[in-house]
């Protein structure tokens, strides 16, 4: 599962850093030396790419000094690189944790950390690409795999509510006099529109109140290995098709139930059709016992007091 | 010497670092404290909770930005879509100067987020500088880099860290953030004399000094941010600010972060040895 820059044996330590092109290669070979997953002992592995001793490899570029070898300091650097992202991973997905366990959250999590390395600045993304990787490695979370993916989608969402922008909202006022087939809207960045196919909302939720809710912020500090500790146990999470809105309200994250009709309008709008066709697709073959006509104007006078409808940037 | 181009001809006296811990203290509280340092990045999102407490302590206090990722040391170019995001976040703050540190921290767009030690070579030296300075020209506002600690050195290496430290910022004419710790760290790790270190970097190029707390392992030390400032650290700083002047001098607390007033109680033990340079000087 290890990708293909990971594992290259054609990488080279050079002589001397003269040139541009060659701090680069000695870069590369330091970040594939950090990259790699650390054993199950939290050391460095034992072999470099092409099967050469890695004492040897490091040898090549790490001095030593009285007290350590060259293969001890740049294990220094692989440690904190894996405790480092692996904590940031850990505090951003307590539910996902709580759903697998720690030995298999763990796994998970090395082998996402593995194929897709940090491609952000910030470690806020970390997880941008665990859903995905989630539904391409289901022997990782088998046989949990849907439950998993309604979880961290949940746990991604609330990373984007909370700190996407928040552009003017729109009124209810401003919506009167101008026709369906003519009015397009936008919702906040912030809000998040999730199907779920089980209650991941409130599994989240009392996993979180578990947890210090805290996520670390940026620092130079060097990391110390994830913390585990023996935590109570949450309610078995259910089966059950929820529609779920995450927003932010007075800077605070909240979990939102909307109906099935209102996803999918929401939906349309945020896709760019116009208020009619939004309409039409979320009320195809809806119950004729409803009266929409009310339930709409409820909808919107909710949905405008929450701040979630903005205008479409042209 | 305090106010120079390099932190904007500021004056500041003793700030703390600003940590989430803190907030609800320091907004209900609002304590006298000379400046707040901010890290950069955790405050580079688009609205949220973040931002509003930035506001917030701009309201009342001088806030001057510290990074994390910009990576000047990379082989590879600036990311530009991170420096668009750090100059909107410039124009928020209105800080001074800003820092970031001499190091490199990702390859091929895949991050470390590490501050990962240099090859101290004159090519590099080069190649640094020439990135600081598209930095400082694009964000129009001065930069002083700071030294890392670092638990291994390069084969490769031709010269002293300071040496290096010197080259880089004569040629990108910019300023130093020196960190004590940091020097006192790598000194232990690496068995050089941080006062060779202290005494031959460019003084006059210092607009900042970093203090902080480190943890001694067996055989090696870790920069942790964890503990006070231990008597060695606060030796170099007295001797720091013999040869800068009374600098603007920021206490670094991140991990197992103790209450305010006791982080701003550290911070002030500088005062006594800003206060013996005046003396002296008088």
């Amino acid at each position: 599962m290890r990708p293909p820059w990971l594992e290259n044996p054609a990488l080279k330590t050079p002589r001397r850093v003269d040139s541009v092109a060659s701090l680069k290669q000695l870069q590369e070979v330091m970040s594939v030396a950090l990259y790699r997953p650390l054993t199950d002992e939290e050391g460095m592995m034992d072999t470099w790419t092409d099967d050469r001793p890695m004492s040897q490899m490091a040898e090549t570029f790490i001095k030593p000094n009285d007290r350590l070898t060259s293969f001890d300091r740049l294990e220094i650097y692989n440690r904190v690189y894996w405790f480092r992202i692996l904590n940031g991973l850990t505090e951003d997905y307590p539910g996902l944790r709580a759903l697998l366990g720690d030995r298999r959250f763990d796994a998970l999590s090395q082998a996402y950390l593995t194929a897709y390395p940090s491609g952000s600045w910030t470690l806020r993304n970390l997880g941008s690409r665990l859903v995905n990787f989630i539904q391409a490695e289901p022997r990782l979370t088998r046989p949990k795999t849907a439950q998993a993916v309604d979880v961290a989608r949940m746990e991604w969402a609330q990373t984007l509510a909370f700190d996407e922008a928040a552009r003017p909202s729109v009124k209810g006022d401003d919506l009167l006099g101008v026709p369906p087939a003519e009015l397009h809207l936008d919702l906040q960045p912030y809000l998040v529109l999730l199907d779920l196919h089980c209650a991941a909302d409130e599994f989240v939720h009392e996993a979180k109140k578990l947890g210090n809710g805290l996520r670390s912020e940026a620092s130079n500090v060097t990391d110390h290995a994830p913390e585990r500790h023996a935590r109570k146990p949450i309610a078995k999470l259910r089966k059950e098709d929820v529609w779920v809105a995450v927003h932010r309200s007075d800077n605070m994250i909240f979990f939102k139930r909307i109906e099935r009709e209102a996803f999918l309008l929401l939906t349309a709008l945020r896709d760019g059709c116009s208020l009619l066709e939004a309409l039409d697709k979320a009320l195809a073959g809806a119950s004729p016992e409803v009266d929409w006509a009310a339930r709409l104007r409820e909808w919107f006078d909710n949905w405008a007091r929450l701040g979630w409808l903005c205008e479409r940037r042209v | 010497m305090p106010a120079n181009p390099f932190n904007g001809q500021t004056n500041y006296g003793i700030g703390i670092g600003l940590r989430v811990p803190h907030y609800r203290h320091i907004l209900e509280k609002k304590p006298l404290v000379g400046w707040f340092e901010i890290i950069s990045e955790n405050f580079m999102v688009d609205g949220g909770r973040p931002l509003e407490i930035l506001d917030s302590i701009l309201e009342q206090y001088r806030v001057v930005q510290h990074g994390v990722s910009a990576y000047f040391g990379n082989a590879d170019p600036l990311n530009r879509e991170h420096l668009k995001k750090l100059k909107r976040l410039v124009k928020r703050t209105n800080t001074p100067w800003l820092s970031d540190h001499l190091c490199w921290g990702s390859v091929d767009g895949r991050y470390s987020h590490d501050l990962l030690p240099m090859p101290y070579t004159m090519a590099v030296a080069k190649h640094t500088a020439e990135k600081i300075r598209q930095a400082s020209d694009f964000l129009e506002v001065p930069i002083c880099v700071e030294n890392v600690s670092s638990y291994a050195e390069f084969h490769q290496s031709e010269m002293t860290e300071w040496e290096f430290l010197t080259e880089v910022v004569e040629r990108a004419d910019c300023g130093i953030l020196l960190d004590v710790n940091n020097i006192y760290v790598s000194s232990l790790n690496h068995s050089f004399n941080p006062r060779d270190y202290l005494r031959n970097v460019p003084h006059h190029r210092v607009g900042q000094i970093h203090i902080a707390g480190h943890t001694k392992y067996e055989r090696y030390v870790l920069d942790t941010h964890d503990h006070p400032v231990c008597d060695p650290v606060w030796s170099l700083y007295a001797e720091a600010i013999q040869l800068c002047g009374p600098t603007a001098t920021l206490l670094e607390w991140d991990d197992l972060i103790p209450t305010f007033d006791e982080v701003h109680a550290e911070a002030l033990k500088a005062e006594k040895h800003l206060h013996s340079h005046e003396t002296a000087l008088a």
